[in-house]
C-alpha cells in the first residue's frame, strides 16, 4: 500500500515528462515538418492538379490523389533509407540502411563539433571550412605519401583531426584575443578554406598527372578506412570512429573538468571567469576540439566514402551539422541519433527522386522546418492544442489541492 | 581607494588600445610590400587603362603607365603616409580619413598596374572594370542595407542570403506569369519581407536565438526555391521562368560622361533605386526622429521602452522592411543580371553582404562603399582570369572574406555593432 503510494507519483512524473517535455515536442516537430513537406509534394503533383479540376464533382478522387502523392514519396524515402523489401540485388534489402549509416557518419562527427561549441555558448558555423581543411590535409597525405598499412591510415586520421582543429582553434584564438564574433569569423573562414582548396586543385601537386580536372588521385588503399559490413556496401570504419567520438564527447562534457569548464562558460562566462575558469583558454580549446571533430568528417569523406578529394568534399555536411546539433539538442547521443535521422533523409531522398520524381530539395525543407519547430515549442504546442490541455490539467491539479 | 583607482587606470589603457600602433604597423607592412612587389620587383612592361568608351561625348586618350616606375612612385607615397601616421601617433593623434583614402587609392592603383603590366594582355578598360564592379555590387548593397536595418534595431540578420534567393525566385516567377518586370520586383520585395517576418516572429515572439533562425531560414528558402524550381519552373520553363528584363534607363548627355556616366546615369531602375535607398536609409537612420528611436532600440531596449517606444513592434517592422529591401536586391539576379532563375542563384552573396555591413561598420554609406569594394574584387577576379595575370583568381575571390576577418578581428580600426544586437527583449 505504502509502496504503491510512492511509486504512483513517480510513474506519472515520467509520463508527464514524456508528454509535455522536450521529447514529445521533438517527435511532434518531426511529424509536423513531414506533414508540411507532404503538403508541398502533393500540391505540385500532376494527378492532384488534374483531380482538383473536378473537385466538387468527385472530391474523393482529389483526396486519394493527394494522399497517394504524399505517401508514395515518403514510402520511397523510407525504402531508400531503411529497408527495401523484396530487393534481390547484390545489396539486398538492407543496402539502404548501410547507405544511411555511411551518409550519417560525417553528419554525426561534425554535428558533435557544432554541439560541443553550442554547449560552450559558441556558434560554430564553420564545420564546412573545418571539413574542407581536414579533408585536404588527409587526402594529400593519403595519395602523395606511401606508407605501410595501419600507419598510413593513422597518419591520415591524425592529420585530418589536426587540420580541422587548427582551423577551428584559429577562430577560437581570434575570438578570445580580439572579441570578434565567432559567427562572422566561421562564415568567412568557410569561404577562405573553399577558395584555398579550389586554388590547390589547380596546382600540379594535387592533380592527376597530365590532367587538369579539379580532382586528386585516388588515395592509397593503405590510407583508406576498411569496409566493415562487407565489400558490397560503402560503410566504413569511420562509422565506428563516429560512435567512439560520441562516447568521447559524452565523457568530455559530463565527466571531465574541461567539459565542466566548457559548460560553465556556456552558461555564464562572467561567472565562470569569477570562479577561476580561464575563459580564453577554454574558448580556444572548445573551438579546436569542435574543429577536430569536424575534421573526422573530412577524413570520413576522403578516406571512406569518396576516396578522392574534390572541391565538393564537404558537400553541405557542415551546414547540415548545425541542424543535426540543434535537433539533438546539443547532447552527444541526441546528436548521434539526429545524425542518423538526417542521414536517412539524405539516403532516402535519392531513391525518392528516382522513384517518384520528388526533388531532393524537399529534404532541406523538412530538415529546416524540424529545427524551426523544435526551437519554438510554444508554436508546436499551439498547433496541437497542447497549451489548452496543460492549462486544464493545471486547473484540475489546483482544484485537487484545494 | 582601489575602486576609484581601478577605472582610472583602466581608462588610459582602453584609449591606447583604440589608438594603438596597429594602424601604423599595418600601413607599414602594406606600403613596404607594395614598394617591393609592385615597384622593385614589378613588371618591366607598361599597363594601359582605357578610360573612354566609343559612345562618350569626349574622348580621353588611354592612360599608359610604366609598370615598375608607377609601383615605385605609388609605393613611396604610401611609405610617406605611413611615416606621417607614425609621427602623428607619437603626438597621440591618428591620421585623417582623407590620408587613409589616398593610401588605399595608391595601393589599388599600384596593384592594378602591377597585375595588368604582368599579364599576357597589357590592357584593361577602366570604365568596364568600374561599371562591372557596380553591377556586381547592386545585390550586395541591397543585402547589406537589409542587414543594417535589422542590426540597428537589435536583430541579427544571417538570413540575407535567404532573402536575396527568395526575392530572385519570386521575381522570376511573378515576372513571367504577369509579363511585368515591375510586378516581379514588387513581388520580390514581398517575398523578402515574408522571409524577414519569419525571422522576426521566431526571434521576437518565440525568443529563438536569432543566429539559429537565420541559418535555418537560409536552408529553408534554398530548399523551397529548389523544390519549386524542379517541380514547377523547369517543366514549364517558357511560361514560368522567362521573366521580362528591366530595361536600362539612359539619361541623355549625362550617361555619355566617361567612366562615371554609365555608372551613375545608365542603370536599370533597381540600380537607381540602390543609390536612392542608400541615401534614404542613411538620412532616415541618422537624421530623423524615427532613426533615433530605431537606434535606441538597438543599443538599449530597456531605455527605449522606458521612453514609451514599443520595442518589439519597432523591431518587427524594421526587420520586415529590411527583408523587403533585400528582396528587391534579389530580383536584380533574375530581372537584370540574367534572364531566368536557377538553383542557388544568389551563390553566397548574402554572406558577402553581411561582411560588407560589418566592414562598413553598420552604417548605410559605409556598407555601400564596402559592397562596392567587394564588387570590385569580384569583378577583378573574372577580369584577371581573362587577361591572365600571375595571381590566381581564387585569391581575388578570397579577398572580401579575408578583409572582413581582419576587420572584425580589430586589426583595421575597430568595428563594433549595436549593443543589443542579437539580444531578445522581454519586458519585465
Amino acid at each position: 500500500m505504502n509502496s504503491q503510494a510512492v511509486s504512483k507519483p513517480e510513474s506519472t512524473d515520467v509520463l508527464k515528462k514524456i508528454f509535455t517535455g522536450s521529447a514529445l515536442v521533438s517527435v511532434l516537430s518531426v511529424f509536423l515538418a513531414l506533414v508540411v513537406g507532404g503538403l508541398l509534394i502533393a500540391a505540385t503533383d500532376k494527378d492532384v492538379a488534374s483531380t482538383a479540376g473536378y473537385f466538387f464533382a468527385r472530391p474523393t478522387d482529389f483526396l486519394s490523389a493527394f494522399w497517394s502523392a504524399a505517401t508514395n514519396s515518403y514510402v520511397a524515402l523510407f525504402q531508400g533509407a531503411v529497408f527495401a523489401p523484396g530487393v534481390s540485388g547484390p545489396l539486398g534489402p538492407f543496402g539502404p540502411f548501410m547507405e544511411t549509416l555511411t551518409i550519417a557518419t560525417p553528419l554525426i562527427t561534425s554535428g558533435l563539433g557544432v554541439a560541443l561549441a553550442f554547449r560552450a555558448g559558441l556558434f560554430n558555423i564553420g564545420a564546412q571550412g573545418q571539413i574542407i581543411v581536414s579533408g585536404t590535409l588527409a587526402a594529400y597525405l593519403g595519395f602523395a605519401w606511401h606508407l605501410p598499412i595501419v600507419l598510413h591510415l593513422l597518419l591520415v586520421v591524425v592529420a585530418g583531426i589536426l587540420g580541422g582543429a587548427a582551423w577551428g582553434g584559429l577562430v577560437g584564438y581570434l575570438k578570445a584575443r580580439t572579441g570578434a564574433h565567432e559567427v562572422i569569423l566561421t562564415i568567412m573562414f568557410n569561404y577562405v578554406a573553399l577558395f584555398a582548396l579550389r586554388w590547390l586543385l589547380t596546382t600540379p601537386a594535387f592533380l592527376r598527372p597530365g590532367e587538369s580536372n579539379p580532382i586528386t588521385p585516388r588515395l592509397d588503399d593503405s590510407a583508406l578506412y576498411p569496409l566493415i559490413a562487407g565489400g558490397q556496401y560503402r560503410l566504413h570504419l569511420g562509422f565506428i570512429v563516429a560512435i567512439g567520438a560520441t562516447v568521447l564527447v559524452w565523457w568530455l562534457l559530463n565527466r571531465s573538468t574541461l567539459g565542466f569548464e566548457f559548460r560553465a562558460i556556456g552558461a555564464n562566462p562572467k561567472a565562470a571567469l569569477t570562479a577561476g575558469v580561464n575563459v580564453s583558454r577554454a574558448t580556444i580549446l572548445v573551438m579546436a576540439i569542435a574543429g577536430g571533430l569536424a575534421g573526422l568528417s573530412g577524413v570520413a569523406q576522403v578516406a571512406g566514402t569518396e576516396k578522392v578529394l574534390t572541391d565538393g568534399v564537404a558537400a553541405s555536411y557542415g551546414f547540415d551539422a548545425i541542424t543535426v546539433a540543434l535537433l539533438g539538442r546539443s547532447t552527444p547521443w541526441g546528436t548521434f541519433f539526429a545524425g542518423l535521422l538526417f542521414g536517412a533523409f539524405r539516403a532516402g531522398a535519392v531513391q525518392m527522386q528516382i522513384q517518384t520524381g520528388t526533388p531532393i530539395d524537399i529534404v532541406l525543407v523538412v530538415q529546416s522546418l524540424i529545427v524551426l519547430f523544435i526551437a519554438a515549442p510554444p508554436l508546436v504546442k499551439a498547433v496541437f492544442g497542447m497549451n489548452r490541455k496543460k492549462k486544464a490539467a493545471a486547473s484540475t491539479v489546483a482544484g485537487g489541492a484545494a | 581607494m582601489s575602486t576609484t583607482l581601478a577605472p582610472g587606470t583602466a581608462l588610459p589603457g582602453t584609449a591606447i588600445s583604440t589608438l594603438g600602433w596597429k594602424i601604423p604597423v599595418i600601413l607599414g607592412i602594406v606600403s613596404v610590400a607594395t614598394l617591393l612587389f609592385c615597384g622593385i620587383l614589378g613588371p618591366d612592361s607598361s599597363a594601359s587603362f582605357g578610360i573612354s568608351q566609343s559612345g562618350d561625348v569626349f574622348q580621353i586618350p588611354e592612360l599608359t603607365l610604366p609598370g615598375k616606375a608607377t609601383g615605385i612612385v605609388l609605393g613611396l607615397v604610401m611609405v610617406a603616409i605611413t611615416v606621417w601616421s607614425v609621427m602623428l601617433r607619437r603626438q597621440g593623434r591618428s591620421i585623417p580619413a582623407w590620408a587613409t583614402a589616398v593610401f588605399v587609392a595608391a595601393f589599388v592603383m599600384a596593384f592594378l598596374t602591377a597585375m595588368v603590366g604582368g599579364a599576357r594582355l597589357h590592357e584593361i578598360s577602366l570604365a568596364g572594370l568600374l561599371g562591372g564592379s557596380v553591377t556586381l555590387a547592386v545585390p550586395l548593397v541591397f543585402g547589406s542595407l537589409s542587414g543594417v536595418l535589422c542590426e540597428r534595431v537589435g536583430v541579427v540578420n544571417i538570413a540575407i542570403e535567404g532573402q536575396l534567393l527568395g526575392g530572385a525566385f519570386t521575381a522570376a516567377l511573378v515576372g513571367s506569369v504577369t509579363h511585368s518586370a515591375m510586378l516581379g520586383m514588387l513581388a520580390a520585395a514581398v517575398a523578402g519581407a515574408l522571409v524577414s517576418m519569419v525571422l522576426a516572429v521566431f526571434s521576437i515572439k518565440y525568443l529563438v536565438n536569432q543566429v539559429i533562425v537565420g541559418v535555418v531560414l537560409n536552408v529553408l528558402v534554398s530548399g523551397i526555391t529548389g523544390f519549386f524550381f524542379t517541380t514547377l519552373l523547369q517543366p514549364d520553363f517558357e511560361h514560368l521562368n522567362t521573366p521580362p528584363r528591366l530595361a536600362e534607363i539612359d539619361i541623355p548627355l549625362l550617361s555619355a560622361i566617361p567612366v562615371i556616366g554609365p555608372i551613375l546615369f545608365k542603370q536599370s531602375i533597381i540600380g537607381y533605386a540602390m543609390y536612392i535607398a542608400v541615401f534614404v536609409v542613411w538620412v532616415a537612420l541618422f537624421k530623423t526622429k524615427w532613426g533615433l528611436r530605431v537606434r535606441a532600440v538597438g543599443e538599449h531596449p530597456q531605455a527605449a521602452d522606458t521612453l514609451g517606444i514599443n520595442v518589439n513592434a519597432t523591431r518587427f517592422w524594421n526587420v520586415t522592411l529590411g527583408g523587403a529591401i533585400a528582396g528587391i536586391g534579389g530580383s536584380y539576379f533574375t530581372l537584370v543580371a540574367v534572364d531566368s532563375f536557377t538553383k542557388e542563384i544568389s551563390g553566397g552573396r548574402g554572406f558577402i553582404a553581411l561582411a560588407a555591413l560589418i566592414f562598413g561598420r553598420w552604417n548605410p554609406i559605409g556598407a555601400f562603399l564596402a559592397a562596392l569594394l567587394f564588387g570590385f574584387a569580384d569583378n577583378l577576379q573574372s577580369l584577371v582570369t581573362i587577361i591572365g595575370t600571375p595571381v590566381p583568381s581564387q585569391f581575388m575571390a578570397m579577398l572580401p572574406y579575408l578583409v572582413t576577418i581582419l576587420a572584425v578581428a580589430g586589426l583595421v580600426g575597430r568595428s563594433r555593432g549595436p549593443a543589443a544586437s542579437g539580444e531578445p527583449y522581454v519586458k519585465e
